[in-house]
Protein backbone atom coordinates (compact mmCIF):
# COMPACT_ATOMS: atom_id res chain seq x y z
CA UNK A 1 0.00 0.00 0.00
CA UNK A 2 3.00 2.16 0.92
CA UNK A 3 4.51 1.57 -2.28
CA UNK A 4 1.84 1.98 -4.55
CA UNK A 5 1.60 5.29 -3.06
CA UNK A 6 4.59 6.09 -3.22
CA UNK A 7 4.69 5.67 -6.68
CA UNK A 8 1.45 7.60 -7.23
CA UNK A 9 3.00 10.41 -5.94
CA UNK A 10 5.23 10.50 -8.86
CA UNK A 11 2.30 12.01 -11.28
CA UNK A 12 1.99 15.53 -10.05
CA UNK A 13 6.02 15.04 -9.46
CA UNK A 14 6.10 14.27 -12.90
CA UNK A 15 3.74 16.49 -14.43
CA UNK A 16 5.48 19.34 -12.60
CA UNK A 17 9.15 17.95 -13.35
CA UNK A 18 7.91 17.41 -17.34
CA UNK A 19 6.47 21.09 -17.66
CA UNK A 20 9.53 22.51 -16.07
CA UNK A 21 11.56 20.64 -18.43
CA UNK A 22 8.81 21.66 -20.93
CA UNK A 23 9.37 25.73 -19.96
CA UNK A 24 13.46 25.34 -19.84
CA UNK A 25 14.36 23.01 -23.03
CA UNK A 26 11.63 24.26 -25.47
CA UNK A 27 12.79 27.80 -26.48
CA UNK A 28 16.22 26.05 -26.75
CA UNK A 29 15.09 23.29 -28.72
CA UNK A 30 13.35 25.69 -31.02
CA UNK A 31 16.31 27.97 -31.42
CA UNK A 32 18.33 24.41 -32.88
CA UNK A 33 15.71 23.67 -34.79
CA UNK A 34 15.38 27.20 -36.65
CA UNK A 35 19.45 26.23 -37.06
CA UNK A 36 19.02 23.26 -39.14
CA UNK A 37 15.45 23.62 -40.72
CA UNK A 38 15.41 24.63 -44.58
CA UNK A 39 12.11 24.68 -44.78
CA UNK A 40 9.35 25.83 -42.21
CA UNK A 41 6.39 27.67 -42.47
CA UNK A 42 2.89 27.97 -40.62
CA UNK A 43 1.45 25.17 -40.24
CA UNK A 44 3.57 23.47 -39.67
CA UNK A 45 4.56 21.88 -36.52
CA UNK A 46 7.68 20.78 -37.67
CA UNK A 47 10.55 21.83 -40.53
CA UNK A 48 9.66 20.93 -43.55
CA UNK A 49 13.44 19.98 -44.64
CA UNK A 50 16.41 20.30 -42.70
CA UNK A 51 19.97 20.22 -43.46
CA UNK A 52 23.21 22.52 -43.73
CA UNK A 53 22.83 25.39 -46.47
CA UNK A 54 22.50 28.23 -43.53
CA UNK A 55 25.45 26.62 -41.58
CA UNK A 56 27.59 26.54 -45.04
CA UNK A 57 26.43 30.57 -45.81
CA UNK A 58 27.18 31.37 -41.73
CA UNK A 59 31.10 29.61 -42.18
CA UNK A 60 31.35 30.87 -46.00
CA UNK A 61 35.12 32.32 -46.19
CA UNK A 62 34.75 36.65 -45.98
CA UNK A 63 30.87 36.13 -45.22
CA UNK A 64 29.43 38.33 -42.62
CA UNK A 65 28.93 35.65 -40.30
CA UNK A 66 32.13 34.30 -40.03
CA UNK A 67 33.69 37.94 -39.90
CA UNK A 68 31.65 38.62 -36.53
CA UNK A 69 32.80 35.29 -35.06
CA UNK A 70 36.24 35.99 -35.81
CA UNK A 71 35.90 39.92 -34.59
CA UNK A 72 34.08 38.41 -31.32
CA UNK A 73 36.84 36.19 -30.63
CA UNK A 74 39.10 38.61 -31.13
CA UNK A 75 37.69 41.50 -28.91
CA UNK A 76 37.08 38.89 -26.14
CA UNK A 77 41.10 37.42 -26.05
CA UNK A 78 42.02 41.23 -26.04
CA UNK A 79 39.08 41.72 -23.25
CA UNK A 80 40.58 38.61 -21.10
CA UNK A 81 44.54 39.84 -21.28
CA UNK A 82 43.70 43.77 -20.33
CA UNK A 83 41.27 42.74 -17.84
CA UNK A 84 43.61 40.05 -15.71
CA UNK A 85 46.55 42.13 -16.33
CA UNK A 86 44.31 44.89 -14.47
CA UNK A 87 43.02 42.35 -11.71
CA UNK A 88 46.20 40.50 -10.80
CA UNK A 89 48.02 43.57 -9.16
CA UNK A 90 44.14 44.59 -7.86
CA UNK A 91 43.73 41.21 -6.28
CA UNK A 92 47.02 40.76 -4.66
CA UNK A 93 46.74 44.00 -3.50
CA UNK A 94 43.01 43.75 -1.89
CA UNK A 95 43.80 40.03 -0.55
CA UNK A 96 46.99 40.86 0.81
CA UNK A 97 48.28 44.19 1.07
CA UNK A 98 46.06 46.25 4.49
CA UNK A 99 44.09 48.79 2.43
CA UNK A 100 42.33 51.71 3.55
CA UNK A 101 38.65 51.24 2.54
CA UNK A 102 38.96 47.51 0.66
CA UNK A 103 35.43 46.52 1.41
CA UNK A 104 34.24 49.99 -0.67
CA UNK A 105 37.16 49.41 -3.42
CA UNK A 106 35.64 45.75 -3.98
CA UNK A 107 32.13 47.34 -4.53
CA UNK A 108 33.37 49.87 -6.66
CA UNK A 109 33.97 47.11 -9.13
CA UNK A 110 30.53 46.38 -8.66
CA UNK A 111 28.83 49.35 -9.56
CA UNK A 112 28.67 49.05 -13.33
CA UNK A 113 26.12 45.82 -12.78
CA UNK A 114 24.55 47.57 -9.76
CA UNK A 115 23.30 51.11 -11.78
CA UNK A 116 20.62 50.97 -15.19
CA UNK A 117 23.86 50.97 -17.34
CA UNK A 118 21.88 51.97 -20.74
CA UNK A 119 22.62 55.79 -20.43
CA UNK A 120 26.43 55.62 -19.89
CA UNK A 121 27.24 53.59 -22.66
CA UNK A 122 24.84 56.27 -24.81
CA UNK A 123 27.28 58.82 -23.18
CA UNK A 124 30.67 56.49 -23.96
CA UNK A 125 30.08 56.29 -27.37
CA UNK A 126 29.26 60.44 -27.37
CA UNK A 127 32.80 60.71 -25.99
CA UNK A 128 34.09 57.83 -27.59
CA UNK A 129 32.87 59.88 -31.00
CA UNK A 130 35.01 62.77 -29.98
CA UNK A 131 38.36 60.94 -29.39
CA UNK A 132 37.52 58.70 -31.90
CA UNK A 133 37.48 55.47 -30.63
CA UNK A 134 33.97 54.98 -31.31
CA UNK A 135 33.71 52.42 -33.76
CA UNK A 136 37.22 50.81 -33.27
CA UNK A 137 38.57 47.77 -31.43
CA UNK A 138 40.18 48.97 -28.96
CA UNK A 139 37.31 51.54 -28.06
CA UNK A 140 34.72 47.85 -27.74
CA UNK A 141 37.65 46.19 -25.61
CA UNK A 142 37.67 49.13 -23.52
CA UNK A 143 33.87 49.38 -22.92
CA UNK A 144 34.05 45.20 -22.06
CA UNK A 145 36.60 45.40 -19.86
CA UNK A 146 34.80 48.23 -17.95
CA UNK A 147 32.00 45.45 -17.78
CA UNK A 148 33.62 42.34 -16.85
CA UNK A 149 36.12 43.47 -14.54
CA UNK A 150 33.95 42.98 -11.35
CA UNK A 151 34.23 39.37 -12.39
CA UNK A 152 37.90 39.43 -12.75
CA UNK A 153 38.91 40.76 -9.55
CA UNK A 154 36.65 39.56 -7.46
CA UNK A 155 37.82 36.03 -8.29
CA UNK A 156 41.47 37.33 -8.67
CA UNK A 157 41.24 38.35 -5.07
CA UNK A 158 39.75 35.52 -4.34
CA UNK A 159 41.98 33.15 -5.63
CA UNK A 160 45.26 35.18 -3.81
CA UNK A 161 43.04 35.12 -0.55
CA UNK A 162 42.50 31.06 -0.89
CA UNK A 163 46.95 30.93 -0.91
CA UNK A 164 48.61 30.44 2.48
CA UNK A 165 50.68 33.68 2.63
CA UNK A 166 53.53 31.57 4.14
CA UNK A 167 54.56 30.27 1.24
CA UNK A 168 55.55 33.50 0.19
CA UNK A 169 57.24 34.52 3.12
CA UNK A 170 59.30 31.62 3.21
CA UNK A 171 60.78 32.00 -0.45
CA UNK A 172 61.48 35.86 0.53
CA UNK A 173 62.57 34.70 4.09
CA UNK A 174 65.24 32.58 2.05
CA UNK A 175 66.42 35.59 0.06
CA UNK A 176 64.37 36.14 -3.08
CA UNK A 177 63.24 39.79 -4.05
CA UNK A 178 59.24 40.38 -3.69
CA UNK A 179 58.44 39.94 -7.18
CA UNK A 180 60.42 36.69 -8.05
CA UNK A 181 58.69 35.26 -4.79
CA UNK A 182 55.38 36.54 -6.38
CA UNK A 183 55.85 35.06 -9.88
CA UNK A 184 58.05 32.12 -8.38
CA UNK A 185 55.41 31.10 -5.69
CA UNK A 186 51.89 32.65 -5.51
CA UNK A 187 50.99 33.37 -9.21
CA UNK A 188 51.44 29.84 -10.04
CA UNK A 189 49.04 28.56 -7.29
CA UNK A 190 46.75 31.81 -7.92
CA UNK A 191 46.62 30.21 -12.25
CA UNK A 192 43.52 27.97 -11.60
CA UNK A 193 41.74 30.60 -9.82
CA UNK A 194 42.80 33.28 -12.58
CA UNK A 195 42.27 30.72 -15.40
CA UNK A 196 38.22 30.32 -14.39
CA UNK A 197 38.45 34.70 -13.85
CA UNK A 198 39.56 34.35 -17.37
CA UNK A 199 37.04 32.04 -18.47
CA UNK A 200 33.84 34.34 -16.81
CA UNK A 201 35.31 37.22 -18.98
CA UNK A 202 35.72 35.85 -22.18
CA UNK A 203 32.31 34.69 -22.22
CA UNK A 204 30.69 38.08 -20.57
CA UNK A 205 32.47 39.82 -23.77
CA UNK A 206 31.29 37.28 -25.75
CA UNK A 207 27.56 37.73 -24.78
CA UNK A 208 27.92 41.36 -24.24
CA UNK A 209 26.07 43.73 -26.22
CA UNK A 210 24.55 47.21 -25.40
CA UNK A 211 27.85 48.06 -25.09
CA UNK A 212 28.99 46.92 -28.38
CA UNK A 213 25.80 48.01 -30.00
CA UNK A 214 26.35 51.66 -29.01
CA UNK A 215 29.90 51.96 -29.27
CA UNK A 216 30.96 49.29 -31.87
CA UNK A 217 27.99 48.95 -34.36
CA UNK A 218 28.29 49.51 -37.75
CA UNK A 219 31.95 49.24 -37.81
CA UNK A 220 33.24 46.62 -35.69
CA UNK A 221 30.82 43.30 -36.03
CA UNK A 222 30.19 40.67 -33.16
CA UNK A 223 28.39 38.22 -32.87
CA UNK A 224 25.52 39.37 -30.65
CA UNK A 225 25.46 42.18 -33.20
CA UNK A 226 25.07 39.64 -36.11
CA UNK A 227 22.33 37.94 -34.56
CA UNK A 228 20.29 41.01 -33.87
CA UNK A 229 20.32 42.10 -37.35
CA UNK A 230 20.02 38.71 -38.87
CA UNK A 231 16.58 38.25 -36.40
CA UNK A 232 15.62 41.87 -36.58
CA UNK A 233 15.58 41.35 -40.83
CA UNK A 234 14.12 38.06 -40.53
CA UNK A 235 16.46 35.00 -41.32
CA UNK A 236 15.88 33.46 -38.27
CA UNK A 237 18.40 30.41 -39.67
CA UNK A 238 21.27 32.59 -39.55
CA UNK A 239 19.91 34.14 -36.32
CA UNK A 240 19.57 30.82 -34.70
CA UNK A 241 22.64 29.30 -35.90
CA UNK A 242 24.52 32.46 -34.28
CA UNK A 243 23.04 32.24 -31.29
CA UNK A 244 23.50 28.45 -30.86
CA UNK A 245 27.44 29.01 -31.41
CA UNK A 246 26.84 31.96 -28.64
CA UNK A 247 25.26 29.13 -26.67
CA UNK A 248 27.84 26.22 -26.79
CA UNK A 249 30.32 28.21 -24.66
CA UNK A 250 27.98 29.06 -21.79
CA UNK A 251 26.29 25.93 -21.62
CA UNK A 252 29.76 24.23 -21.89
CA UNK A 253 31.00 26.16 -18.92
CA UNK A 254 27.50 26.02 -16.61
CA UNK A 255 28.53 22.33 -16.46
CA UNK A 256 31.83 22.91 -15.35
CA UNK A 257 32.21 25.94 -13.67
CA UNK A 258 32.27 23.85 -10.23
CA UNK A 259 35.23 22.34 -11.27
CA UNK A 260 36.95 25.26 -12.01
CA UNK A 261 35.91 27.48 -9.13
CA UNK A 262 37.43 25.19 -6.00
CA UNK A 263 34.94 25.83 -3.23
CA UNK A 264 38.21 27.21 -1.19
CA UNK A 265 38.03 30.09 -3.67
CA UNK A 266 34.23 30.34 -4.31
CA UNK A 267 33.67 31.02 -0.61
CA UNK A 268 36.06 34.11 -0.64
CA UNK A 269 34.03 35.57 -3.49
CA UNK A 270 33.33 39.25 -2.78
CA UNK A 271 34.97 39.06 0.71
CA UNK B 1 45.16 39.76 7.65
CA UNK B 2 49.27 38.80 6.48
CA UNK B 3 52.62 39.69 7.50
CA UNK B 4 54.05 39.85 4.10
CA UNK B 5 53.46 43.25 3.95
CA UNK B 6 55.77 46.01 4.09
CA UNK B 7 55.35 48.54 7.76
CA UNK B 8 52.38 50.31 6.72
CA UNK B 9 52.63 53.73 5.25
CA UNK B 10 54.74 52.73 2.63
CA UNK B 11 52.53 49.19 1.73
CA UNK B 12 49.95 50.59 1.81
CA UNK B 13 51.09 53.49 -0.88
CA UNK B 14 51.74 49.85 -3.21
CA UNK B 15 48.19 48.35 -2.73
CA UNK B 16 46.69 51.62 -3.61
CA UNK B 17 48.85 52.17 -6.51
CA UNK B 18 48.55 48.26 -7.32
CA UNK B 19 44.73 48.59 -7.21
CA UNK B 20 44.54 52.59 -9.01
CA UNK B 21 44.68 50.88 -12.92
CA UNK B 22 41.75 48.93 -12.66
CA UNK B 23 39.60 51.51 -10.51
CA UNK B 24 40.81 54.02 -12.98
CA UNK B 25 39.01 52.09 -15.57
CA UNK B 26 35.55 51.95 -13.58
CA UNK B 27 35.92 56.04 -12.91
CA UNK B 28 37.12 56.98 -16.17
CA UNK B 29 34.62 54.25 -17.74
CA UNK B 30 31.29 54.47 -15.90
CA UNK B 31 30.61 56.93 -12.79
CA UNK B 32 32.24 59.73 -14.91
CA UNK B 33 30.15 59.08 -18.17
CA UNK B 34 26.87 58.32 -15.49
CA UNK B 35 27.69 61.71 -14.14
CA UNK B 36 27.92 63.02 -17.98
CA UNK B 37 24.47 61.83 -18.62
CA UNK B 38 22.62 63.22 -15.05
CA UNK B 39 23.94 66.31 -15.75
CA UNK B 40 22.95 66.09 -19.75
CA UNK B 41 19.67 65.65 -17.91
CA UNK B 42 18.98 69.03 -16.86
CA UNK B 43 20.81 70.33 -19.64
CA UNK B 44 18.47 72.04 -22.84
CA UNK B 45 18.95 74.47 -25.50
CA UNK B 46 17.97 77.34 -23.31
CA UNK B 47 20.38 76.49 -20.47
CA UNK B 48 19.42 74.38 -17.35
CA UNK B 49 16.13 73.38 -16.54
CA UNK B 50 13.46 70.36 -16.39
CA UNK B 51 12.64 70.60 -20.09
CA UNK B 52 13.45 67.19 -20.75
CA UNK B 53 11.77 65.86 -17.75
CA UNK B 54 8.56 67.40 -19.16
CA UNK B 55 9.06 66.13 -22.85
CA UNK B 56 9.69 62.29 -21.34
CA UNK B 57 6.76 62.71 -19.38
CA UNK B 58 4.21 63.65 -22.15
CA UNK B 59 5.96 61.30 -24.50
CA UNK B 60 6.95 58.00 -22.11
CA UNK B 61 4.45 58.21 -18.75
CA UNK B 62 3.14 55.51 -20.27
CA UNK B 63 6.13 53.37 -20.82
CA UNK B 64 7.63 54.11 -17.60
CA UNK B 65 4.83 52.87 -15.73
CA UNK B 66 4.68 50.01 -18.17
CA UNK B 67 8.46 49.37 -17.17
CA UNK B 68 7.85 49.13 -13.66
CA UNK B 69 4.78 46.64 -14.31
CA UNK B 70 6.67 44.47 -16.54
CA UNK B 71 9.72 43.87 -14.53
CA UNK B 72 7.95 44.55 -11.14
CA UNK B 73 5.76 41.37 -12.14
CA UNK B 74 8.81 39.47 -13.25
CA UNK B 75 10.50 40.04 -10.47
CA UNK B 76 7.85 38.54 -8.06
CA UNK B 77 7.43 35.51 -10.70
CA UNK B 78 10.98 35.40 -10.30
CA UNK B 79 10.90 35.35 -6.45
CA UNK B 80 8.21 32.90 -5.93
CA UNK B 81 10.03 30.52 -8.58
CA UNK B 82 13.04 30.38 -6.56
CA UNK B 83 11.65 29.81 -3.40
CA UNK B 84 9.70 26.92 -4.56
CA UNK B 85 12.53 25.53 -6.17
CA UNK B 86 14.92 25.92 -3.49
CA UNK B 87 12.13 24.55 -1.19
CA UNK B 88 11.76 21.54 -3.40
CA UNK B 89 15.90 21.45 -3.22
CA UNK B 90 15.71 21.57 0.64
CA UNK B 91 12.48 19.95 1.90
CA UNK B 92 12.35 17.13 -0.97
CA UNK B 93 11.52 13.99 -0.03
CA UNK B 94 12.13 11.79 -3.14
CA UNK B 95 16.43 12.44 -3.82
CA UNK B 96 15.55 11.37 -7.41
CA UNK B 97 13.17 13.98 -7.95
CA UNK B 98 15.40 16.59 -6.07
CA UNK B 99 18.53 14.86 -8.30
CA UNK B 100 16.61 15.89 -11.29
CA UNK B 101 15.52 19.51 -10.63
CA UNK B 102 18.85 20.08 -9.65
CA UNK B 103 19.92 19.37 -12.81
CA UNK B 104 17.26 20.65 -14.42
CA UNK B 105 16.93 24.26 -13.11
CA UNK B 106 19.97 26.03 -14.24
CA UNK B 107 20.25 25.44 -17.90
CA UNK B 108 19.76 29.12 -18.51
CA UNK B 109 21.97 30.56 -15.93
CA UNK B 110 24.66 31.53 -18.42
CA UNK B 111 22.07 31.32 -21.55
CA UNK B 112 23.44 35.31 -22.65
CA UNK B 113 20.22 37.60 -22.88
CA UNK B 114 20.21 38.41 -27.13
CA UNK B 115 20.22 34.61 -27.15
CA UNK B 116 17.17 34.56 -24.90
CA UNK B 117 15.71 36.99 -27.29
CA UNK B 118 15.91 34.97 -30.43
CA UNK B 119 14.25 31.68 -29.16
CA UNK B 120 11.49 33.39 -27.59
CA UNK B 121 10.97 35.22 -30.36
CA UNK B 122 10.33 32.01 -32.35
CA UNK B 123 9.15 29.56 -29.08
CA UNK B 124 6.75 31.78 -28.10
CA UNK B 125 5.71 33.36 -31.93
CA UNK B 126 1.79 32.70 -32.87
CA UNK B 127 3.20 29.95 -34.95
CA UNK B 128 6.44 28.95 -32.51
CA UNK B 129 6.88 25.48 -31.00
CA UNK B 130 4.72 26.40 -27.53
CA UNK B 131 1.51 27.11 -29.63
CA UNK B 132 2.65 24.31 -32.10
CA UNK B 133 3.13 21.75 -29.11
CA UNK B 134 0.04 22.49 -27.40
CA UNK B 135 -2.05 21.87 -30.73
CA UNK B 136 -0.72 18.92 -31.48
CA UNK B 137 -1.24 17.72 -27.78
CA UNK B 138 -5.00 18.68 -28.76
CA UNK B 139 -5.16 20.97 -25.82
CA UNK B 140 -5.61 23.91 -28.18
CA UNK B 141 -7.34 24.95 -31.44
CA UNK B 142 -5.11 25.96 -33.91
CA UNK B 143 -7.45 29.18 -34.92
CA UNK B 144 -7.06 30.20 -31.00
CA UNK B 145 -3.20 30.60 -30.83
CA UNK B 146 -2.11 33.85 -29.73
CA UNK B 147 1.36 35.40 -29.98
CA UNK B 148 2.69 36.23 -26.71
CA UNK B 149 5.36 38.77 -27.92
CA UNK B 150 4.23 41.80 -25.84
CA UNK B 151 4.39 41.96 -22.45
CA UNK B 152 4.00 38.15 -21.47
CA UNK B 153 6.76 37.65 -24.03
CA UNK B 154 9.22 40.00 -21.88
CA UNK B 155 8.28 39.02 -18.94
CA UNK B 156 8.65 34.88 -19.43
CA UNK B 157 11.73 35.76 -21.06
CA UNK B 158 13.19 37.56 -18.14
CA UNK B 159 11.93 35.19 -16.02
CA UNK B 160 12.98 32.28 -18.06
CA UNK B 161 16.81 33.89 -17.84
CA UNK B 162 16.68 35.21 -13.71
CA UNK B 163 15.08 32.91 -12.10
CA UNK B 164 18.25 30.06 -11.99
CA UNK B 165 20.31 32.76 -10.43
CA UNK B 166 18.41 34.08 -7.60
CA UNK B 167 17.02 30.09 -7.33
CA UNK B 168 20.40 29.32 -7.21
CA UNK B 169 21.50 32.05 -4.25
CA UNK B 170 18.32 30.89 -2.31
CA UNK B 171 18.79 27.25 -2.59
CA UNK B 172 22.41 27.84 -1.26
CA UNK B 173 21.48 29.83 1.82
CA UNK B 174 18.54 27.22 2.53
CA UNK B 175 20.93 24.42 2.40
CA UNK B 176 23.06 26.20 5.20
CA UNK B 177 20.05 26.55 7.47
CA UNK B 178 20.38 24.77 11.19
CA UNK B 179 18.53 21.37 9.88
CA UNK B 180 17.12 20.66 13.29
CA UNK B 181 13.84 23.61 13.60
CA UNK B 182 13.39 22.08 10.49
CA UNK B 183 13.43 18.45 11.98
CA UNK B 184 11.52 19.67 14.74
CA UNK B 185 8.73 21.09 13.13
CA UNK B 186 8.55 18.07 10.79
CA UNK B 187 8.07 15.99 14.14
CA UNK B 188 5.39 17.86 15.46
CA UNK B 189 3.23 17.54 12.62
CA UNK B 190 4.32 20.63 10.37
CA UNK B 191 3.38 20.05 6.91
CA UNK B 192 6.27 21.02 4.21
CA UNK B 193 4.35 23.88 3.17
CA UNK B 194 4.21 25.04 6.16
CA UNK B 195 7.91 24.63 7.39
CA UNK B 196 8.63 26.61 3.55
CA UNK B 197 6.80 29.67 4.48
CA UNK B 198 6.59 29.90 8.16
CA UNK B 199 10.53 28.40 9.37
CA UNK B 200 12.94 28.53 5.74
CA UNK B 201 11.96 31.53 3.62
CA UNK B 202 12.24 34.30 6.63
CA UNK B 203 15.55 32.90 7.46
CA UNK B 204 16.74 33.06 3.70
CA UNK B 205 14.51 36.40 3.53
CA UNK B 206 17.77 38.26 3.11
CA UNK B 207 19.91 36.44 0.31
CA UNK B 208 16.58 36.69 -1.40
CA UNK B 209 16.19 40.04 -1.47
CA UNK B 210 19.92 40.66 -2.81
CA UNK B 211 19.19 38.57 -4.97
CA UNK B 212 15.87 40.04 -6.48
CA UNK B 213 17.07 43.25 -6.25
CA UNK B 214 20.53 42.36 -8.46
CA UNK B 215 17.56 40.65 -10.57
CA UNK B 216 15.53 43.89 -10.96
CA UNK B 217 18.57 46.33 -11.57
CA UNK B 218 19.77 44.08 -14.20
CA UNK B 219 16.44 43.68 -16.24
CA UNK B 220 16.62 47.61 -15.89
CA UNK B 221 19.30 47.59 -18.27
CA UNK B 222 18.60 45.09 -20.97
CA UNK B 223 18.01 46.24 -24.28
CA UNK B 224 18.36 43.43 -26.47
CA UNK B 225 15.16 41.11 -24.87
CA UNK B 226 12.58 44.19 -25.45
CA UNK B 227 13.91 45.02 -28.85
CA UNK B 228 13.46 41.50 -30.14
CA UNK B 229 10.65 40.18 -28.17
CA UNK B 230 8.31 43.20 -28.32
CA UNK B 231 9.61 46.72 -29.48
CA UNK B 232 5.55 48.14 -30.52
CA UNK B 233 4.44 50.71 -28.25
CA UNK B 234 4.11 50.85 -25.15
CA UNK B 235 7.66 49.14 -23.98
CA UNK B 236 10.09 49.62 -21.86
CA UNK B 237 12.62 52.71 -20.69
CA UNK B 238 15.41 51.08 -22.30
CA UNK B 239 13.69 50.54 -25.64
CA UNK B 240 12.88 54.15 -25.68
CA UNK B 241 16.35 55.42 -25.10
CA UNK B 242 17.56 53.43 -27.87
CA UNK B 243 15.13 54.98 -29.59
CA UNK B 244 15.47 58.29 -29.27
CA UNK B 245 19.29 58.00 -30.06
CA UNK B 246 19.07 56.05 -33.01
CA UNK B 247 15.86 57.76 -34.46
CA UNK B 248 16.58 61.82 -33.14
CA UNK B 249 20.32 61.76 -31.68
CA UNK B 250 18.21 63.27 -28.68
CA UNK B 251 20.50 62.85 -26.13
CA UNK B 252 18.64 65.36 -23.70
CA UNK B 253 15.26 63.00 -23.58
CA UNK B 254 17.79 59.82 -23.45
CA UNK B 255 19.67 60.85 -20.28
CA UNK B 256 16.51 61.85 -18.28
CA UNK B 257 14.94 58.70 -19.04
CA UNK B 258 18.34 57.19 -17.69
CA UNK B 259 17.61 59.32 -14.51
CA UNK B 260 14.07 58.07 -14.22
CA UNK B 261 15.34 54.51 -14.51
CA UNK B 262 18.01 55.19 -11.92
CA UNK B 263 15.26 57.08 -9.62
CA UNK B 264 13.22 53.58 -10.04
CA UNK B 265 16.05 51.16 -9.05
CA UNK B 266 16.87 53.85 -6.32
CA UNK B 267 13.69 53.71 -4.92
CA UNK B 268 14.01 49.57 -5.43
CA UNK B 269 17.41 49.76 -3.53
CA UNK B 270 15.99 52.08 -0.60
CA UNK B 271 13.40 49.67 0.11
CA UNK B 272 15.68 47.11 0.41
CA UNK B 273 18.18 48.98 2.84
CA UNK B 274 15.24 50.20 5.12
CA UNK B 275 14.04 45.97 5.11
CA UNK B 276 17.59 45.05 5.91
CA UNK B 277 17.96 47.50 8.70
CA UNK B 278 14.98 46.91 10.00
CA UNK B 279 15.49 43.20 10.17
CA UNK B 280 18.88 44.36 11.67
CA UNK B 281 17.39 46.33 14.88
Amino acid sequence: MARVLSALWWLPRGLVLGLLAFAIFGPIANLVLWAVAEKWYFPHVLPLQYGFSYWAKVFAPRGDALTSLVTSIVVACFVVAVSILLAIPAGYALARLRLPFRSLILLAFLIPQAFPNLTVYVNIARIFYQTGLAGTIPGVVLVHVMHCLVYAVWIATAAFAAIDPELEEAARATGAPPLRAFVDITLPLAMPGLMASAIFVFLESLDEFTGSYFVGAPYVHLMPLQLYTAGAGGNYQIASITALLLLIPSVGFMLVVERALTADVLSRIGR
Amino acid sequence: MSSVSNPAPSARLVGFLLVLPALAVIVGLFLMPLAISVIGAFRTPDGWGLANFTKSADLYSIDVLYTVGVIGLSTLLIGLLSIAIGGYLTLGENPRAVALLRWLYRWPLFIPFIVVGQMMRTFLAKNGLMNNVLVAAGLMAPLDTVSFLDWRGIVISFVWKQTPLVALLVAGAMASLDRGTIEAARNLGAGRLRILVEIVVPQVMPTLLVGLTLSFVTMMSVLSVPLMVASQSPTVITADIAFRINAYADYGVANALGVISLVITGGVAWFYLRHTMRERL
